[in-house]
């Protein structure tokens, strides 16, 4: 890009420059241009690399963390899938994140309708309320409910961890019915209204079907929102019940073992998996 | 707070008139009724457990635990580094994601797919495992520090780990994709037209890019700088396992207090303290913040 400084003022040599494009001035652009590609490329493999380096590390053979690994096997990922505190916190989280979602997909698909087609008092408010979690910092509302949770023992419990990632992952589909039912024409409801469904039967037969996208993308996000969540669960955990994202933190914080590694990569994995379906089933129905 | 700002234009305009129109709009009851769990779910996990955080912070009706905050000139520090590293993370990001956004928006469809896939891969993966990765890269027998050795740059390891830098840089790293992302649906947006109308006109494409294109992609990058600020205001997992007792912020402080030092009506001090800053920041930006243009582009 460090041609156009060197050009000159005048309009007509301006001119002339950009159709005659004198040698120097290729050579310029292509040294812009290089230079620009390489900037991108550093930040494209800053970006990649951290999330991708942990699959090799899953795979060394050696007891301690080394890159590139000499040997490769698998007894990181045994290690992981016969620990049984490793088992315990993964179970529990999948079990959170499996309601999780159910409860924050219903809420929100619920909150998306009263918020867009609905006649509601202080909608504006509730909108900027409902979106409150994801702007108030998780270490608040971590310790928040912790001391709400800790007096009634909801703390290491599935019902305090369902409640606390129920409000984290609500955004999320909220954001995602909307959008959705922005695009939907509410006029094909009207013409099912008309040939005589009543409410339900035009919102499960006309409306679900045409959101449906929406929906499925705020329950994948609802899922990894709770399966990946740390901060929260680092406060509503306790000895008895552990999310694996609290375990993950502990064992980051006291015992780096390549077992981070295998866990680390099942979690990219599962992610990856979930999020590449809904990119794609959505690239498919554009088309 | 207006993330859902796109919403309201077009629901607010609107007023049903005739029986038509107001078949379009849920009557008023049903609308409460599909509002009531949200509400419920916000009050018993949200407001409720907040207030009453706020609540013990002021414990006895006195001010004590603010004043101790005042007093104490390490947790002035502490406030203004969390600015200081929020503001670094923003800026870093800006620089570095704009070029990664303006290529995206400007590929053809498929290399442009290549790229978005190392923005959106790092997104989707749990901050846990990139925070790790960051503790591995930089710890003193790390990978950075062997290849900087084999290069010869240094002669021993360096103390990368458990310093403001490192916290800086993984939280650069997990923050970039909430600036690119914005930045991108704005790009996107654009009309190639008008740059062309500008080469056309003389201008270089330097002078295209500054009089036009930048100019035009300011929402997007005013979105991405507020998101990326705010989060970065009350990050808690990367700066706890990357950073230091050297790099303490708001965040790792309020950590220190409950689960160290266990003084939580201090920490609560804290804590409403870090809420204050982030909703007055959030108030002062509420315009131009935009939740969902950072998850438009993703689905």
């Amino acid at each position: 890009m460090s041609i156009d400084l060197a050009r000159s003022p005048n309009r007509l040599s301006l001119v002339r420059d950009h159709y005659a494009a004198p040698a120097f001035h290729v050579f310029a652009k292509v040294f812009g241009m290089i230079t620009l590609g390489g900037v991108i490329g550093c930040v494209l493999f800053f970006l990649l690399l951290p999330t991708l380096i942990v699959i090799p590390m899953s795979l060394s053979e050696m007891d301690y963390i080394e890159f590139p690994p000499s040997g490769l096997s698998l007894k990181w990922y045994r290690a992981y899938f016969s620990d049984p505190d490793w088992m315990t916190a993964t179970w529990f989280s999948l079990k959170i994140a499996l309601a999780t979602t159910a409860t924050a997909t219903v809420i929100g698909t619920m909150a998306a309708l009263a918020i867009v087609r609905g006649r509601l008092p202080f909608r504006s408010a509730l909108q900027a309320l409902a979106l409150g979690p994801m702007i108030v910092p998780h270490i608040v509302l971590g310790v928040a409910l912790y001391l709400v949770f800790s007096p009634l023992q909801l703390t290491g419990n599935f019902f305090g961890f369902l409640i606390a990632h129920t409000v984290l992952a609500t955004p999320y589909v909220m954001i995602t019915v909307t959008a959705a039912l922005q695009r939907f024409d509410p006029s094909l409801e009207l013409a099912a209204l008309n040939c005589g469904a009543n409410r339900l039967q035009a919102f499960v037969l006309v409306v679900l079907p045409n959101i449906a996208p929406g929906v499925a993308a705020g329950a994948v996000f609802a899922f990894l929102a709770s399966f990946d969540e740390a901060t929260v669960a680092f406060f509503i955990s306790d000895i008895g019940g552990k999310s694996i994202g609290r375990k993950m933190f502990e064992d980051i914080d006291f015992n780096l073992t390549p077992v981070i590694a295998a866990v680390s990569t099942v979690l990219v994995a599962v992610s990856l998996m979930l999020m590449g379906a809904i990119h794609l089933a959505n690239a498919q129905k554009r088309n | 707070m207006s993330g859902l700002s796109e919403v309201s234009p077009a629901v607010s305009a609107r007023q049903p008139r005739s029986t038509v129109a107001s078949a379009r709009f849920y009557s008023r009851s049903v609308s409460i009724g599909l509002a009531t769990p949200l509400i419920a779910a916000l009050l018993i996990g949200f407001v409720y457990p907040v207030t009453r955080l706020v609540a013990l912070s002021f414990e006895g009706g006195s001010l004590d635990n603010y004043r101790r905050l005042v007093a104490e000139p390490l947790y002035l520090d502490v406030l203004a580094s969390t600015v200081k590293v929020a503001f670094i993370v923003t800026i870093a990001s800006l620089f570095l994601g704009f070029p990664v956004a303006y290529l995206m928006a400007r590929l053809r469809h498929g290399v442009a797919m290549v790229v978005a896939a190392c923005v959106f891969i790092p997104l989707w993966t749990s901050v846990l495992v990139r925070s790790y990765a960051w503790v591995v890269l930089l710890q003193r027998n790390g990978i950075v520090n062997a290849l900087l050795a084999d290069v010869g740059i240094t002669d021993g390891p360096l103390k990368l780990i458990y310093t403001q830098g490192a916290v800086i840089v993984a939280m650069t790293h997990v923050l970039m994709p909430f600036m690119i992302l914005p930045i991108y649906s704005t790009l996107r947006t654009l009309p190639p037209d008008y740059v062309r109308a500008a080469r056309n006109l003389g201008a270089g494409a330097f002078r295209a890019f500054i009089s036009i294109t930048l100019p035009l992609s300011l929402p997007g990058v005013f979105a991405g700088s507020v998101l990326c600020f705010v989060l970065a205001l009350g990050f808690y997992i990367t700066p706890a396992l990357v950073g230091g007792p050297g790099s303490m912020l708001m965040a790792t402080l309020i950590g220190q207090q409950t689960t160290v030092l266990l003084d939580w009506p201090f920490a609560a001090a804290l804590s409403t303290v870090l809420l204050a800053v982030t909703l007055i920041f959030v108030f002062l930006f509420r315009k131009t913040l935009s939740l969902s243009k950072g998850l438009h582009s993703v689905h």
